[in-house]
């Protein structure tokens, strides 16, 4: 129970932070390298705001989502508008936001160090809940409803609203959208900012989940993010949920029932077993590409 | 951090500057130094003429900043009191190493060519193992003041260090803990993609059998891991009488707390890794009865650790650290080998640091031991209402 409870958990901030990726790489095909740096630098923010802006967490959520926000918007505008025409524009946005996340990240540990950082101690009450025999802390429930409701409204906001609807099209085909009025540039800006939003509101919650903030914490992630989005199906937002909890789950028993060293051979291991089986991941539609 | 690389460039310029007038006048400057380092009496009596030149390589700025600066101001409280009781004065020169391998080897060439008598650090042993090379050559002995990875000394007769490995420390851990909590069995963690963390999960586990006490699980992470609730609830599972854990700061304040939230109350047993304030200041309550073993006890009562206590509170008005007494430590044992002989050339201060033996320091009586490795009671330290204190 206790494990189960675990897997959920690690699983619901993988998905989060998996959902934000996704976004962008099925709606606007680019694949957002700069995510994790979003992720780190958000969980600095956030304990800053905390620590010497003396908010309380509740507060310093907020802001650092409008933060991700902005930080989405500077990153479409530095590292993918300016390549957008260029006919190797997935891969070259894939390198230049690899390199302004480590200009990020750079930034970061000149304002910080390397220290590792946290919330100061009492930031978040320490409540605890007895489920079935297992323990559940008060910031883990908080970070399951944040999660939920990020992505309940994420998909709301994609299936029924004007812009949900400018979005689809978009991912559809982009030249067609732009043919039918729908203004390009701005949707893909939104996307990015709402993507990076996610990442950002990922980041502080995966702070407070283990107590510990470093300027790392994004790239331990990204690869999982990868795998959560591979195996949901990309560009899937229920997808991306179910993936996270699969994986974070099958860490989990695999450490239960295998050994800890085989954590992540067994994450990765099934991977490539949805590759081989599925290769559209759980919940993907097969896509047919244009020529 | 911009002030501070501001000062470390002034300083290492002005080093330059040091060394190439330095290089212009002492051609001969090593063997008049050395006629000015002998003096006359001994011990206590000793009185040499010329200042004794001793440098050290300390990582002030960088990843290990905080050790570092703590370093340095043992080793100037040290030197300004022994300036004060006269007869025998060191030239103390701090460099920083900005916690680099490579700049640590510059910084060891320099002192070399500009021939002090020894050279105190580096403060990483990643560090040493790459510098202390050159000193070993150059025939310089070196005292490392921090390094307590394995194999350091073995580096030549010229390595000397003052501070406990954790090979020395570790077996002395587990059998104090094992005599106060009746350990039978415990579960075992560490992160197996670390020098430091793999070879203090060695040290552990060969005490833990020299103990009879049985490792009913050993359960592996990463050092860059921070969420250990599955590892932790299927250490839970076993059922130990305690968790020893071979980690560094940064996974073990997470591990931790994360044991605490599931319910886990054994004690938790940890290496040097764990042997850091920011423990307590970060962990807070889930800090509480974690058993470190370390080389200093800041609550020991031997008179030189009251006086370096009181000392340095009036000198920096905070609490001196492991490095600090181990920093202060190293200097007066210098001072005493220089005093043995009433020499401070390097092959005498050589010479005498390898015969120290039962010296009182705030360490503890103090030797030297055939491998010129520190020998002397290693402290076992619980946390118990946010502070260490000693297990007993």
């Amino acid at each position: 129970m206790q494990q189960l409870l675990n897997g959920i958990f690690i699983g619901s901030i993988y998905a989060l932070f998996a959902i934000g990726f996704t976004l962008v790489f099925g709606i606007l095909d680019r694949l957002n390298l700069a995510h994790p740096a979003v992720f780190a630098a958000s969980a600095f923010v956030g304990i800053e705001l905390v620590a010497r802006g003396g908010l309380s967490l509740w507060a310093a959520l907020p802001v650092v989502f409008v933060f991700g926000a902005v930080l989405g918007l500077v990153i479409e505008r530095l590292a993918f508008r300016p390549l957008k025409n260029r006919a190797d524009a997935h891969f070259a946005g894939l390198i230049s936001s690899i390199a302004l996340a480590g200009m990020l990240i750079a930034l970061l540990q000149w304002r910080y160090g390397p220290d590792t950082r946290r919330f100061p101690a009492g930031a978040f009450p320490e409540d605890r809940y007895e489920v079935a025999g297992a323990q559940v802390t008060l910031a883990q429930l908080v970070i399951l409803a944040v999660s939920l409701t990020l992505m309940v409204g994420l998909t709301y906001m994609v299936t029924r609203t004007r812009l949900g609807r400018g979005m689809r099209a978009v991912a559809e085909n982009p030249t067609a959208a732009r043919v039918l009025g729908v203004d390009v540039d701005r949707i893909t800006a939104v996307t990015f900012a709402i993507s990076s939003a996610l990442g950002a509101v990922a980041g502080v919650l995966f702070a407070i989940n283990v107590n510990t903030a470093q300027l790392g914490m994004g790239y331990a992630i990204e690869l999982k993010g990868l795998a959560v989005i591979i195996v949901g199906g990309m560009g899937s937002l229920p997808g991306a949920l179910i993936g996270g909890l699969v994986l974070g789950l099958a860490e989990v028993f695999a450490v239960q029932y295998i050994g800890s060293s085989w954590r992540d051979v067994i994450a990765f291991g099934l991977l490539f077993l949805i590759l081989l089986v599925r290769p559209q991941g759980l919940l993907g539609a097969r896509k047919v590409r244009e020529v | 951090m911009r002030v501070h690389l501001h000062t470390a460039v002034v300083a290492s310029a002005a080093a330059l500057v040091l060394t190439a007038c330095g290089s212009g006048d002492t051609g001969g400057g090593a063997a008049t130094a050395s006629g000015e380092l002998s003096g006359e009496g001994t011990g206590d009596s000793c009185t040499i003429e010329g200042e004794v030149p001793i440098g050290a390589v300390l990582s002030l700025t960088g990843a290990a900043a905080s050790y570092g600066e703590s370093q340095q101001r043992g080793l100037e409280l040290a030197a300004a009191q022994l300036a004060e009781k006269g007869g025998v004065t060191y030239a103390l020169q701090v460099e920083d190493d900005q916690t680099d391998p490579r700049q640590g080897i510059t910084l060891f060439d320099q002192f070399v060519t500009d021939g002090v008598s020894l050279i105190i650090g580096p403060t990483l042993s990643n560090t040493a193992v790459q510098a202390d090379p050159i000193a070993q050559e150059a025939g310089v002995p070196v005292l490392g003041i921090s390094n307590t990875a394995a194999g350091i000394t073995d580096i030549g007769d010229y390595v000397f260090r003052n501070s406990l490995t954790e090979q020395a420390v570790i077996p002395q851990t587990i059998a104090k803990a094992t005599e106060e909590f009746g350990l039978q069995d415990v579960v075992v963690m560490y992160s197996n993609d670390d020098a430091f963390t793999e070879s203090g999960y060695e040290a552990f586990s060969a005490a833990l059998e020299a103990e009879g006490v049985t490792v009913s699980e050993t359960i592996t992470f990463a050092k860059a891991d921070t969420d250990f609730r599955a590892l932790l609830t299927q250490a839970q599972q076993s059922d130990p009488d305690a968790i020893v854990v071979s980690a560094l700061i940064e996974a073990a304040i997470p591990l931790v707390t994360q044991a605490r939230e599931l319910g886990i109350d054994v004690p938790i047993i940890g290496g040097n890794g764990f042997n850091n304030p920011r423990l307590m200041a970060d962990a807070g309550q889930a800090a509480e009865g974690v058993v470190v073993g370390a080389a200093w006890n800041s609550a020991s009562d031997n008179p030189e650790n009251t006086a370096f206590l009181a000392d340095y509170e009036a000198e920096y008005g905070a609490q001196p650290d492991q490095f600090a007494a181990q920093a202060y430590a190293g200097l007066m044992l210098v001072d005493q080998a220089v005093r043995a002989n009433c020499a401070a050339d390097r092959e005498s201060i050589k010479a005498a640091l390898g015969e120290l033996q039962d010296v009182p320091t705030v360490l503890g009586q103090f030797s030297i031991d055939e491998n010129r490795d520190a020998e002397h009671p290693a402290v076992v330290q619980v946390v118990r209402d946010g502070a260490f204190a000693v297990l007993e």
